[in-house]
């Protein structure tokens, strides 16, 4: 069972400009939030997000921002 | 006795303390976990076990129950599983002996270096979380194991759960290893290994069923529980308190009935909210920790008598905003557990909740204080 906490809250934000498509987001997040769609990742789940911060600081090419806090 | 050790002789180190007790863990050799050496030309590198003792699963129930956990770790280093060779793979772990013997146990048959990093006894995700399972440690514990000397390939395997403290251009940048996250789960390393090292999409979300959910209870009710005392001696003071005078002969059983629903009370918020979860309505955790009290409430003010409780309602509407309060504040505690919530989140729901919570628990003690104020006017 899948399940989801509070909507529209995340502080998450992609720049698809600055992605190079190298695909790393999408592979550490845990709950699938991101996805490639045209050689390039997209926010496909917001509210699945934990702002665990493993997509921002795996990005080479800084395009995300997420406040994690101290984890 | 403590002993300060020096964790790490690497140059790019820093070069911070680890006290370890005197314990099996002080003499890795020692340890039932190990298994003799692999020898290397470099150096006598210690191997270890695939299978759990009784000793590591005594471990594993302490830690859980929350008893010592913050000291319960191994060295770290390298170390080989099997009979491993400069081809075979490094997977890269924590040194909290719970992550270490979960590990260890999923590898049984295979052949791998298993480079343990100081996460100060932290799990994977806490510690990466934190920054300890991070780009800096793993730097450091590569050239403190002089890895590039071990293996010929460049090829580190972290778990997936690793990334949130680990840049893993960084790493290759510093070291010219390469990162590559493998599966959430330890059990399904040999088939992420067998598959070429890639990871299915199943492998790489993070799950919440009904066992994770009870697996972190105990540490929970370890420390709600120790509430149960005060609540005691509140309870106590409240029955001592009447017009009669101090009625010490009569308080001591009322009292302890008194307790049980907010023991009750207790365990909603904790085993309940856990247990639960899925099935309560809302995604707030504090909306559906007081759905959980709602049952507990009517029951209290129905039933007084059963607890001992006087059948008036100042009283009973008292006790009725403790115990919702108790419940509500552990509910919402338990988003600290969980591997799904946000941290926006938390703080958007605790901003609502605990001025709430706090004034209602004033409410109660007015209502407390109205009570005992009518009894003696009378």
């Amino acid at each position: 069972m899948t399940m989801t906490y509070l909507k529209n809250v995340v502080t998450l934000r992609l720049d698809t400009h600055r992605c190079t498509g190298c695909q790393t987001c999408t592979q550490v997040c845990p709950h699938q939030v991101l996805a490639m769609e045209d050689k390039k990742a997209r926010v496909v789940n917001r509210n699945a997000c934990m702002e665990c911060g493993a997509c921002a600081i795996n990005c080479p090419a800084d395009a995300i921002e997420v406040k994690s806090g101290v984890g | 006795m403590a002993k300060k050790i020096s964790c790490c002789s690497g140059a790019s180190c820093d070069n911070s303390l680890i006290e370890i007790e005197d314990s099996v863990f002080d003499d890795p050799i020692n340890a039932t976990w190990s298994d003799g050496y692999v020898d290397h030309p470099r150096a006598r590198i210690l191997k270890i076990k695939t299978t759990l003792e009784a000793a590591d699963i005594l471990g594993a129930v302490k830690a859980r129950l929350g008893i010592n956990r913050n000291d319960y770790s191994i060295y770290p280093g390298l170390y080989a599983l099997g009979i491993p060779d400069a081809n075979s793979p490094v997977l890269v772990t924590a040194n909290y002996k719970l992550t270490f013997d979960y590990l260890r146990r999923e590898l049984e048959g295979q052949n791998l270096w298993l480079l343990v990093l100081n996460t100060h006894g932290i799990n994977v995700w806490c510690a990466a979380g934190k920054g300890t399972f991070g780009t800096g440690e793993i730097i450091c514990r590569i050239g403190q194991v002089q890895l590039a000397n071990v293996v010929s390939h460049k090829k580190l395997i972290l778990p997936q759960l690793g990334a949130p403290g680990v840049a893993g251009h960084e790493v290759t940048r510093a070291t010219g290893f390469k990162v590559v996250y493998g599966p959430v789960r330890a059990a399904d390393i040999p088939a992420f290994l067998r598959n070429n090292h890639r990871a299915s999409g199943d492998m790489r979300k993070v799950k919440f069923n009904l066992a994770d959910r009870l697996a972190v209870v105990p540490v929970e009710l370890n420390h709600s529980l120790k509430l149960i005392p005060l609540l005691f001696v509140l309870l106590l003071l409240f029955n001592l308190i009447t017009p009669n005078g101090w009625a010490w002969n009569t308080v001591w059983v009322p009292t302890l009935m008194n307790l049980v629903p907010y023991l009750i009370a207790i365990l909603l918020g904790t085993a309940g909210i856990a247990a639960f979860l899925p099935y309560l309505p809302f995604r707030s955790f504090a909306l559906k920790s007081l759905l959980l009290a709602l049952p507990l409430v009517v029951l209290v003010v129905s039933f007084p008598g059963v607890f001992h409780f006087p059948d008036h309602a100042l009283v009973l509407g008292a006790h009725a905003l403790f115990l919702a309060g108790i419940t509500t504040f552990f509910g919402l505690n338990f988003t600290g557990c969980t591997t799904y919530t946000s941290l926006s989140g938390v703080r958007k729901e605790t901003i609502y909740t605990l001025p709430v919570i706090a004034l209602s628990t004033l409410a109660g003690l007015v209502l407390a204080v109205i009570y005992q104020i009518t009894r003696f006017s009378i």
